[in-house]
């Protein structure tokens, strides 16, 4: 017994390794997940962002058809590159909508103008509250909605030309 | 050096990926409610409330605009006659209970909360083993 308590030490090391070493060779994932999928879209109307464009109310989300909701804002890096993979889900046959995030009308008309418009409608979010209210953390973040309002997939970050296969599949899914 | 190079180019772009937008901070982000209780009861939930986009930090702490917004939607709330426990509820439906420094129990949670009895048992038990030796 006492014999083999002179290991100890050292089992408590080999533990203590493998921990920290399993943190480095795998660290955590720090993305913040909505809890709100598989639950109802929040109540919410936002003003037009841009003159000629509606902006965005929950009604449409309840219409029936799923459609993808693609938080994004002017100031955001990250936005510019995922606009090409957004025009070509378009393209596939899904509406998208947008929530722009604490932004103005001639930026987001600017942005528009040089990275393409895919969007159908776009909100005007001043203070971030509908982002809020979706649980949302950061932009660009995208929100596949089922026609009865339902969240069914949240993509964080930009979406990505391998992105666009799964996500348009999640639209069709919901049909 | 090349990989110098890249690397700086991705501390460049990680620093504007952050980017602030050209918006001035939300009404309530860093003014004080009128009424001092509230504003009370606003700034010690704010204090256990995780910011989203600096997540070592809270809400009361970060200077990011989401916590800002943030900070203005819970004054928002106090003012509208809205509990501290339901703007917390309210937050943990959307983001989990990571959102809050102040987590409930949970199986999950059960070590955070049960540990330290635990330890604090452990270490009564070596005391007395140890006075009871000395005596011996």
């Amino acid at each position: 017994m006492k014999r083999g308590l002179i290991w100890l030490p050292l089992g408590a090391f080999a533990l203590l390794f493998a921990v920290v070493a399993s943190g480095l060779v795998r660290p955590a994932d720090r993305t913040v997940r909505s809890a709100m999928i598989g639950k109802d879209i929040p109540t919410f109307s936002l003003p037009a962002m841009v003159p000629g464009k509606p902006g965005l109310g929950s009604a449409v989300f309840h219409q029936g058809q799923p459609r993808l909701l693609n938080i994004f804002a002017s100031w955001c890096i990250p936005c510019m590159a995922e606009a090409p993979q957004l025009k070509q889900i378009q393209q596939q046959g899904v509406e998208i909508d947008a929530i722009a995030i604490r932004d103005t009308a001639p930026a987001v008309r600017g942005f528009l103008q040089r990275y393409g418009d895919p969007y159908a409608r776009i909100g005007s979010d001043v203070d971030s509250s509908v982002q809020l209210a979706l649980g949302s953390s950061g932009v660009p973040e995208s929100f596949v909605i089922d026609g009865q309002g339902r969240i069914v997939l949240q993509h964080v970050g930009d979406i990505r030309a391998e992105d666009v296969a799964e996500i348009v599949a999640a639209v069709r899914n919901t049909r | 050096m090349k990989a110098w190079f890249a690397l700086g180019a991705t501390l460049l772009l990680a620093g504007s990926a952050l980017a602030d937008s050209n918006l001035p901070p939300a009404r309530y982000a860093n003014v004080a409610l009128p009424d001092r209780a509230e504003e009370a009861q606003a700034k010690a939930l704010m204090e256990t409330l995780r910011c989203l986009v600096c997540q070592g930090q809270s809400i009361a702490d970060s200077d990011a605009e989401m916590a800002g917004d943030m900070r203005s939607l819970v004054r928002e709330r106090i003012a509208a006659g809205e509990s501290p426990a339901d703007i917390r509820r309210w937050l943990v439906e959307r983001y989990g209970d990571y959102v809050t420094y102040d987590p409930p129990l949970s199986p999950l949670t059960a070590p955070l909360w049960l540990a330290p009895i635990a330890l604090l048992a452990v270490g009564g038990a070596v005391a007395a083993r140890s006075f009871r030796r000395k005596r011996g």
